[in-house]
């Protein structure tokens, strides 16, 4: 059997006397692109910090690609990290940010001058970020995310934010990456983002794993056609049963 | 901690460009040389400038760094997901704040005293070391109760608390403890008492150069003869030095646990 992308067992997060983490058990598929969904306040986000090591779980264990989280932190150089806002320091140029993740990262990685290129970011990059716009700023944190040549890749909501060229650039981008055997994890609310991207769905509800597999097989199972349909009726089938 | 000067040098070209350190460094420099230009030259120069080197460096120096460190939260993320780890963070957001806002306070009150060619070098170099000191000790104080509060508002008002407590409460405090204990012996707890403020600390050692602690009565004597002395110097920079290190200790061990 491969080694999970991501595995986690028995997590459990609180925040004060709100259980966000339910003692979850997951395995994310190395090399297939699984997201992760949920209404809101189910815990997607909480997940994905838990597995950056933003956020320390109160129970349970956490590896990635078989490597335990373990308070150290060089796992994360295999990770590419979008999160859903992204935040520079203001004064600095684009071009300036990724020569400091850079610098960070200790690695000589080539900039995806073709993704820069596509996205219409290079005249963009020698301005401060503080004068970008939210779009910018967007497009700027995927090339951040995708420098690296991560193994896996976490995105948050990607396309948010995003016109639909860029977005369609963007999602291609991925697509492309997760053929080269590149494990995806991503959150989104937008149904034909997951349908265009996602192999694996994870349906997070309360806190608890509600469903995972194949995203074929959702439809077979909920006896619905449509995603957005069978995710929905998994959401209220989790509700009444709660 | 190779990465925490990497995140230095980052910060530093990016706090340096920022408005705020030019305009902190002008209105400073702009006082200064009003001072000299309607209060007199040299060492009474130097002694108003005190009061607005013990008031506003402090209050400037943890609404810049509270603000600072709550602003940067998303960028804290984008760091936090990258190889590094957090005490490098912490770190190398502290030096880059700190380095510009000390760097500020140094040039916008020590050019007048340049320019002008003022005579009382000690008492100025004295000022100096200072202000640098309580920017230090203050920004880390600001990082230490940012890392520990997480909403920005409770934060920030806690700041002001604090200001209000060390500029005005605590020499009330101490008054009303002579006041109060006035028959007994009090030059060693007025000593303890006043290492344990920054703000006195830094008034104390200035008073003392600028040879007007006989002002100060009883207490100033002892204070002259405990300060003035070289061991008293070193007492008093250590307390100001142990006032940098100890809230940026605590606040790193609540930056390195916290949940972001």
């Amino acid at each position: 059997m491969t080694v999970p992308a991501i595995a986690l067992s028995g997590v459990t997060k609180r925040f004060g006397a709100l259980t966000v983490l339910r003692s979850v058990d997951l395995d994310i598929t190395a090399g297939r692109a699984t997201a992760i969904v949920g209404p809101n306040a189910a815990g997607k986000s909480t997940l994905i910090r838990a597995v950056l090591g933003l956020t320390r779980p109160d129970a349970g264990r956490i590896s990635v690609e078989g490597v335990p989280l373990n308070g150290h932190w060089d796992y994360r150089r295999r990770i590419g990290y979008m999160p859903q806002a992204a935040c520079f320091p203001e004064n600095l140029s684009g071009r300036e940010v990724i020569a400091m993740l850079r610098d960070l990262r200790g690695r000589g990685a080539p900039t995806d001058e073709e993704l820069i290129a596509s996205f219409g970011l290079a005249s963009e990059l020698d301005k401060k970020v503080r004068t970008l716009s939210g779009g910018t700023r967007q497009k700027l944190n995927a090339v951040i995310a995708l420098l690296f040549q991560p193994s896996i890749l976490i995105l948050d909501e990607p396309t948010a934010g995003l016109d639909p060229v860029a977005s369609g650039i963007l999602k291609e981008k991925i697509l492309r990456l997760r053929h080269a055997g590149v494990s995806v994890v991503l959150t989104s609310h937008v149904m034909s983002d997951l349908e265009e991207l996602a192999d694996d769905i994870v349906v997070l509800l309360e806190g608890r794993v509600e469903y995972q597999g194949a995203i074929s097989d959702l439809a077979r199972l909920t006896g619905l056609a449509g995603l957005e349909k069978a995710i929905a009726s998994l959401m209220l089938r989790g509700r009444s049963g709660a | 901690m190779r990465s925490a000067g990497k995140i230095l040098k980052y910060e530093l070209s990016n706090v340096f460009r920022s408005r705020w350190i030019p305009a902190y460094a002008l209105l400073l420099l702009l006082l200064t040389d009003a001072l000299f230009r309607f209060g007199g030259g040299g060492e009474r120069a130097v002694l108003s400038l005190l009061n607005v080197v013990l008031v506003f460096v402090p209050l400037v120096s943890l609404v810049f760094g509270t603000m600072y460190l709550y602003n940067a939260r998303e960028f804290i993320e984008l760091l936090l997901a990258q190889p590094v780890g957090r005490a490098a963070i912490f770190t190398g957001l502290y030096g880059g704040l700190t380095l510009p806002l000390a760097a500020a306070f140094a040039i916008g009150v020590g050019a007048p005293f340049v320019y002008h060619r003022a005579s009382a070098t000690a008492a100025v170099a004295i000022l100096l070391v200072t202000g640098v000191l309580l920017t230090a000790g203050f920004v880390a104080i600001a990082f230490c109760i940012a890392a520990w509060v997480q909403d920005r508002a409770k934060g920030l008002g806690l700041a002001i608390l604090l200001w209000l407590l060390g500029t005005v409460v605590y020499d009330g405090a101490v008054l009303l403890v002579v006041m109060v204990f006035g028959d007994y012996p009090l030059e060693t707890p007025m000593l303890l008492l006043t290492l344990l403020n920054p703000i006195d600390l830094g008034r104390v050692l200035m008073l003392l150069r600028l040879d007007i602690a006989a002002l100060m009565g009883y207490t100033g004597a002892v204070f002259e003869r405990f300060f003035g002395g070289p061991l008293g110097m070193v007492a008093a920079v250590a307390a100001l030095l142990g006032w940098v290190a100890l809230p940026l200790v605590l606040g790193l061990r609540r930056f390195r646990t916290r949940d972001f």
